[in-house]
Protein backbone atom coordinates (compact mmCIF):
# COMPACT_ATOMS: atom_id res chain seq x y z
CA UNK A 1 0.00 0.00 0.00
CA UNK A 2 1.33 3.35 -0.92
CA UNK A 3 -0.14 6.17 1.04
CA UNK A 4 0.32 9.77 0.12
CA UNK A 5 3.98 10.53 0.33
CA UNK A 6 3.52 13.26 -2.20
CA UNK A 7 -0.03 14.42 -1.51
CA UNK A 8 -0.92 17.40 -3.64
CA UNK A 9 -0.64 20.68 -1.73
CA UNK A 10 -3.80 22.53 -0.79
CA UNK A 11 -4.89 24.71 -3.67
CA UNK A 12 -5.09 27.91 -1.62
CA UNK A 13 -2.71 28.34 1.32
CA UNK A 14 -5.24 30.52 3.19
CA UNK A 15 -8.01 27.93 3.21
CA UNK A 16 -7.38 25.17 5.74
CA UNK A 17 -6.99 21.86 4.07
CA UNK A 18 -9.92 19.69 5.24
CA UNK A 19 -9.40 16.56 3.26
CA UNK A 20 -6.48 14.23 3.30
CA UNK A 21 -5.87 12.63 -0.01
CA UNK A 22 -4.20 9.26 -0.09
CA UNK A 23 -2.59 8.49 -3.36
CA UNK A 24 -3.79 5.02 -4.19
CA UNK A 25 -2.54 2.93 -7.01
CA UNK A 26 -4.45 0.53 -9.21
CA UNK A 27 -2.91 -2.28 -7.16
CA UNK A 28 -4.42 -0.80 -3.98
CA UNK A 29 -7.83 -0.68 -5.59
CA UNK A 30 -7.45 -4.27 -6.62
CA UNK A 31 -6.61 -5.31 -3.06
CA UNK A 32 -9.58 -3.35 -1.73
CA UNK A 33 -11.94 -4.80 -4.33
CA UNK A 34 -10.83 -8.36 -3.68
CA UNK A 35 -10.94 -7.90 0.09
CA UNK A 36 -14.48 -6.57 -0.28
CA UNK A 37 -15.49 -9.68 -2.22
CA UNK A 38 -13.85 -11.84 0.46
CA UNK A 39 -15.75 -9.90 3.13
CA UNK A 40 -19.01 -10.53 1.31
CA UNK A 41 -18.27 -14.25 1.32
CA UNK A 42 -17.39 -14.11 5.03
CA UNK A 43 -20.75 -12.53 5.81
CA UNK A 44 -22.51 -15.10 3.63
CA UNK A 45 -20.69 -17.86 5.42
CA UNK A 46 -21.67 -16.57 8.86
CA UNK A 47 -25.28 -17.00 7.87
CA UNK A 48 -24.74 -20.72 7.34
CA UNK A 49 -25.36 -22.67 10.53
CA UNK A 50 -22.41 -24.79 11.59
CA UNK A 51 -22.72 -28.20 13.25
CA UNK A 52 -19.70 -27.52 15.44
CA UNK A 53 -18.19 -24.17 16.42
CA UNK A 54 -15.07 -23.72 14.33
CA UNK A 55 -16.14 -25.90 11.42
CA UNK A 56 -16.65 -23.37 8.65
CA UNK A 57 -16.27 -23.71 4.90
CA UNK A 58 -13.93 -20.72 4.69
CA UNK A 59 -15.44 -19.47 1.46
CA UNK A 60 -13.39 -16.26 1.58
CA UNK A 61 -10.32 -18.33 0.89
CA UNK A 62 -11.57 -18.88 -2.64
CA UNK A 63 -10.79 -15.21 -3.19
CA UNK A 64 -7.35 -15.61 -1.60
CA UNK A 65 -6.59 -18.51 -3.91
CA UNK A 66 -7.66 -16.64 -7.01
CA UNK A 67 -5.67 -13.55 -5.97
CA UNK A 68 -2.65 -15.73 -5.29
CA UNK A 69 -2.77 -17.23 -8.75
CA UNK A 70 -3.47 -13.94 -10.48
CA UNK A 71 -1.41 -11.34 -8.62
CA UNK A 72 0.98 -13.26 -6.41
CA UNK A 73 1.52 -13.88 -2.74
CA UNK A 74 1.92 -10.29 -1.52
CA UNK A 75 -1.48 -9.26 -2.81
CA UNK A 76 -3.01 -12.47 -1.48
CA UNK A 77 -1.58 -11.71 1.96
CA UNK A 78 -3.01 -8.19 1.87
CA UNK A 79 -6.45 -9.43 0.85
CA UNK A 80 -6.48 -12.21 3.42
CA UNK A 81 -5.34 -10.08 6.36
CA UNK A 82 -7.56 -7.14 5.42
CA UNK A 83 -10.48 -9.54 5.28
CA UNK A 84 -9.68 -10.88 8.76
CA UNK A 85 -9.35 -7.43 10.32
CA UNK A 86 -12.28 -5.81 8.51
CA UNK A 87 -14.43 -8.89 9.06
CA UNK A 88 -13.77 -8.80 12.79
CA UNK A 89 -14.72 -5.12 12.84
CA UNK A 90 -17.95 -5.94 11.02
CA UNK A 91 -18.88 -8.75 13.38
CA UNK A 92 -17.66 -6.91 16.46
CA UNK A 93 -15.07 -9.44 17.55
CA UNK A 94 -11.94 -7.39 16.92
CA UNK A 95 -9.22 -8.38 19.44
CA UNK A 96 -11.36 -11.16 20.90
CA UNK A 97 -10.03 -14.74 21.07
CA UNK A 98 -11.99 -15.54 17.90
CA UNK A 99 -10.20 -12.75 16.07
CA UNK A 100 -6.78 -14.02 17.11
CA UNK A 101 -7.74 -17.53 16.10
CA UNK A 102 -8.75 -16.30 12.67
CA UNK A 103 -5.68 -14.11 12.36
CA UNK A 104 -3.24 -16.81 13.34
CA UNK A 105 -5.00 -19.31 11.10
CA UNK A 106 -4.75 -16.87 8.21
CA UNK A 107 -1.05 -16.23 8.93
CA UNK A 108 -0.32 -19.96 8.98
CA UNK A 109 -2.24 -20.45 5.75
CA UNK A 110 -0.31 -17.63 4.12
CA UNK A 111 3.01 -19.06 5.28
CA UNK A 112 2.13 -22.42 3.76
CA UNK A 113 0.84 -20.77 0.59
CA UNK A 114 4.16 -18.92 0.29
CA UNK A 115 5.82 -22.32 0.04
CA UNK A 116 3.18 -24.20 -1.92
CA UNK A 117 2.95 -21.56 -4.64
CA UNK A 118 6.38 -22.72 -5.79
CA UNK A 119 5.05 -26.18 -6.55
CA UNK A 120 5.19 -26.78 -10.30
CA UNK A 121 2.02 -25.34 -11.78
CA UNK A 122 1.91 -28.05 -14.35
CA UNK A 123 0.91 -30.63 -11.75
CA UNK A 124 -0.34 -28.65 -8.79
CA UNK A 125 -3.38 -26.41 -9.04
CA UNK A 126 -5.53 -24.41 -6.62
CA UNK A 127 -6.88 -27.61 -5.11
CA UNK A 128 -3.44 -28.47 -3.70
CA UNK A 129 -2.91 -24.94 -2.42
CA UNK A 130 -6.34 -24.92 -0.85
CA UNK A 131 -5.89 -28.23 0.97
CA UNK A 132 -2.45 -27.22 2.26
CA UNK A 133 -3.73 -23.85 3.43
CA UNK A 134 -6.77 -25.43 5.11
CA UNK A 135 -4.57 -27.84 7.05
CA UNK A 136 -2.20 -25.03 8.03
CA UNK A 137 -5.18 -22.95 9.14
CA UNK A 138 -6.55 -25.60 11.43
CA UNK A 139 -3.11 -26.57 12.73
CA UNK A 140 -2.40 -22.96 13.65
CA UNK A 141 -5.77 -22.58 15.31
CA UNK A 142 -5.45 -25.76 17.34
CA UNK A 143 -2.02 -24.59 18.46
CA UNK A 144 -3.43 -21.27 19.68
CA UNK A 145 -6.37 -23.02 21.33
CA UNK A 146 -4.02 -25.39 23.13
CA UNK A 147 -1.37 -22.85 24.13
CA UNK A 148 -3.71 -20.05 25.09
CA UNK A 149 -7.39 -20.94 25.48
CA UNK A 150 -7.77 -24.58 26.50
CA UNK A 151 -4.44 -26.02 27.66
CA UNK A 152 -5.88 -29.51 27.98
CA UNK A 153 -4.97 -32.65 26.07
CA UNK A 154 -8.69 -33.34 25.62
CA UNK A 155 -8.87 -31.06 22.58
CA UNK A 156 -6.87 -33.70 20.70
CA UNK A 157 -10.18 -35.53 20.40
CA UNK A 158 -11.48 -32.77 18.15
CA UNK A 159 -8.52 -32.80 15.77
CA UNK A 160 -9.85 -35.61 13.51
CA UNK A 161 -13.13 -33.71 13.06
CA UNK A 162 -11.34 -30.47 12.19
CA UNK A 163 -8.86 -32.25 9.93
CA UNK A 164 -11.67 -33.96 8.03
CA UNK A 165 -13.46 -30.64 7.63
CA UNK A 166 -10.20 -29.02 6.44
CA UNK A 167 -9.70 -31.70 3.81
CA UNK A 168 -13.30 -31.52 2.64
CA UNK A 169 -13.67 -27.74 2.53
CA UNK A 170 -10.11 -27.28 1.27
CA UNK A 171 -10.90 -29.48 -1.71
CA UNK A 172 -14.25 -27.84 -2.38
CA UNK A 173 -12.81 -24.31 -2.16
CA UNK A 174 -9.92 -25.28 -4.39
CA UNK A 175 -12.33 -26.69 -6.96
CA UNK A 176 -14.44 -23.54 -6.88
CA UNK A 177 -11.34 -21.37 -7.28
CA UNK A 178 -10.14 -23.56 -10.15
CA UNK A 179 -13.56 -23.29 -11.77
CA UNK A 180 -13.41 -19.50 -11.60
CA UNK A 181 -9.91 -19.38 -13.01
CA UNK A 182 -10.78 -21.78 -15.79
CA UNK A 183 -12.08 -18.86 -17.81
CA UNK A 184 -8.71 -17.15 -17.54
CA UNK A 185 -6.87 -20.13 -18.89
CA UNK A 186 -9.33 -20.56 -21.72
CA UNK A 187 -9.60 -16.95 -22.81
CA UNK A 188 -5.90 -16.43 -23.64
CA UNK A 189 -6.19 -19.41 -25.94
CA UNK A 190 -9.24 -17.94 -27.62
CA UNK A 191 -7.57 -14.57 -28.06
CA UNK A 192 -4.56 -16.34 -29.44
CA UNK A 193 -6.72 -18.12 -31.96
CA UNK A 194 -8.25 -14.81 -32.93
CA UNK A 195 -4.85 -13.22 -33.19
CA UNK A 196 -3.69 -15.97 -35.46
CA UNK B 1 -21.51 -33.72 -15.69
CA UNK B 2 -19.41 -35.48 -13.06
CA UNK B 3 -16.27 -34.95 -15.09
CA UNK B 4 -16.53 -31.18 -14.79
CA UNK B 5 -15.11 -30.78 -11.26
CA UNK B 6 -12.65 -33.61 -11.80
CA UNK B 7 -11.07 -31.80 -14.73
CA UNK B 8 -9.72 -29.18 -12.33
CA UNK B 9 -7.84 -31.72 -10.26
CA UNK B 10 -4.35 -32.20 -11.63
CA UNK B 11 -2.12 -35.16 -10.89
CA UNK B 12 -0.34 -33.33 -8.08
CA UNK B 13 -3.68 -32.37 -6.63
CA UNK B 14 -4.69 -36.01 -6.45
CA UNK B 15 -1.41 -36.60 -4.65
CA UNK B 16 -2.17 -33.81 -2.17
CA UNK B 17 -5.68 -35.16 -1.66
CA UNK B 18 -4.37 -38.65 -1.05
CA UNK B 19 -1.72 -37.38 1.36
CA UNK B 20 -4.32 -35.27 3.18
CA UNK B 21 -6.72 -38.20 3.44
CA UNK B 22 -3.89 -40.34 4.76
CA UNK B 23 -3.06 -37.71 7.38
CA UNK B 24 -6.70 -37.51 8.45
CA UNK B 25 -6.96 -41.29 8.65
CA UNK B 26 -3.76 -41.58 10.69
CA UNK B 27 -4.80 -38.75 13.01
CA UNK B 28 -8.20 -40.35 13.55
CA UNK B 29 -6.69 -43.74 14.26
CA UNK B 30 -4.08 -42.28 16.57
CA UNK B 31 -6.30 -39.89 18.50
CA UNK B 32 -9.58 -41.77 18.60
CA UNK B 33 -8.33 -45.27 19.23
CA UNK B 34 -7.72 -45.42 22.91
CA UNK B 35 -4.96 -47.44 24.44
CA UNK B 36 -5.72 -51.10 24.84
CA UNK B 37 -6.98 -51.58 28.34
CA UNK B 38 -5.28 -53.97 30.72
CA UNK B 39 -7.36 -53.71 33.88
CA UNK B 40 -10.87 -53.00 35.05
CA UNK B 41 -11.58 -50.72 37.96
CA UNK B 42 -14.81 -51.74 39.63
CA UNK B 43 -16.48 -49.27 41.94
CA UNK B 44 -19.36 -49.78 44.31
CA UNK B 45 -20.95 -47.06 46.38
CA UNK B 46 -18.33 -44.53 45.33
CA UNK B 47 -15.38 -46.57 46.56
CA UNK B 48 -13.10 -48.83 44.57
CA UNK B 49 -14.44 -52.33 45.06
CA UNK B 50 -11.63 -54.09 43.26
CA UNK B 51 -9.16 -53.69 40.41
CA UNK B 52 -8.90 -56.80 38.29
CA UNK B 53 -6.69 -57.59 35.29
CA UNK B 54 -8.46 -58.24 31.99
CA UNK B 55 -6.18 -61.16 31.23
CA UNK B 56 -8.20 -63.65 33.29
CA UNK B 57 -11.82 -64.47 32.43
CA UNK B 58 -14.04 -64.22 35.48
CA UNK B 59 -17.35 -63.05 36.88
CA UNK B 60 -17.43 -60.66 39.80
CA UNK B 61 -20.43 -60.00 42.00
CA UNK B 62 -20.68 -56.49 43.38
CA UNK B 63 -23.29 -55.72 46.06
CA UNK B 64 -25.25 -52.47 45.81
CA UNK B 65 -28.30 -50.91 47.47
CA UNK B 66 -30.69 -52.58 44.99
CA UNK B 67 -29.04 -55.96 44.79
CA UNK B 68 -26.07 -57.60 43.16
CA UNK B 69 -24.48 -56.50 39.89
CA UNK B 70 -22.50 -59.10 38.01
CA UNK B 71 -19.49 -58.00 36.01
CA UNK B 72 -18.13 -60.36 33.40
CA UNK B 73 -14.58 -60.26 32.09
CA UNK B 74 -13.83 -62.27 28.99
CA UNK B 75 -11.30 -62.05 26.13
CA UNK B 76 -9.75 -58.81 27.44
CA UNK B 77 -13.17 -57.17 27.49
CA UNK B 78 -15.51 -56.34 30.33
CA UNK B 79 -19.24 -55.78 30.64
CA UNK B 80 -21.98 -55.60 33.21
CA UNK B 81 -23.63 -58.97 32.74
CA UNK B 82 -26.58 -58.28 34.98
CA UNK B 83 -27.79 -55.51 37.22
CA UNK B 84 -30.95 -54.80 39.18
CA UNK B 85 -31.27 -51.23 37.86
CA UNK B 86 -34.68 -50.53 36.31
CA UNK B 87 -33.57 -49.21 32.91
CA UNK B 88 -30.58 -51.51 32.37
CA UNK B 89 -28.50 -48.82 30.64
CA UNK B 90 -25.18 -50.22 31.83
CA UNK B 91 -26.07 -53.75 30.77
CA UNK B 92 -27.17 -52.61 27.34
CA UNK B 93 -23.92 -50.70 26.88
CA UNK B 94 -22.32 -54.05 26.12
CA UNK B 95 -18.64 -54.91 26.05
CA UNK B 96 -16.01 -52.33 26.94
CA UNK B 97 -12.56 -52.84 25.53
CA UNK B 98 -10.67 -49.54 25.31
CA UNK B 99 -8.98 -47.69 28.11
CA UNK B 100 -11.20 -44.90 29.40
CA UNK B 101 -14.47 -46.64 28.58
CA UNK B 102 -16.85 -46.80 31.48
CA UNK B 103 -20.23 -48.34 32.26
CA UNK B 104 -22.24 -46.84 35.10
CA UNK B 105 -25.17 -48.44 36.89
CA UNK B 106 -26.25 -45.39 38.84
CA UNK B 107 -29.26 -46.85 40.67
CA UNK B 108 -27.14 -49.65 42.08
CA UNK B 109 -24.10 -47.37 42.48
CA UNK B 110 -21.84 -49.75 40.59
CA UNK B 111 -19.45 -48.86 37.82
CA UNK B 112 -16.74 -50.54 35.82
CA UNK B 113 -14.03 -48.51 34.14
CA UNK B 114 -11.26 -49.80 31.91
CA UNK B 115 -7.78 -48.43 32.38
CA UNK B 116 -4.65 -48.77 30.30
CA UNK B 117 -1.06 -47.82 30.83
CA UNK B 118 -1.96 -44.15 30.83
CA UNK B 119 -5.11 -42.32 31.72
CA UNK B 120 -7.10 -41.24 28.67
CA UNK B 121 -9.60 -38.45 28.59
CA UNK B 122 -13.19 -39.05 27.72
CA UNK B 123 -16.29 -36.92 27.54
CA UNK B 124 -16.92 -37.40 31.25
CA UNK B 125 -13.83 -35.57 32.43
CA UNK B 126 -13.19 -33.53 29.29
Amino acid sequence: MQTGDAAPPCPLPLVPCTSILLNTTAADHRVARMAAVALGLTILENAIPSPLPGVKPGLANIVTLIVLARYGWRTAAWVSLLRVVAGSLLFGNFLTPGFFLGLFGALCSLAVLALSQHLPRRWFGPVSHSICAAFAHIAGQMLIVYLWLIPHAGIAYLIPIFATAALLFGTVNGLIAARFMENETIYPQITQIHAD
Amino acid sequence: MYAVPLRHIKIGDWLTLLLGALCVALLTLKLWNGDPADRAIIRGGGKIFSVVPLSRDQRIEVPGPLGTSIIAIQNHKARIASDPSPRQYCVRQGWLQQAGEIALCLPNQVSVELAGSKKKYDSLNY
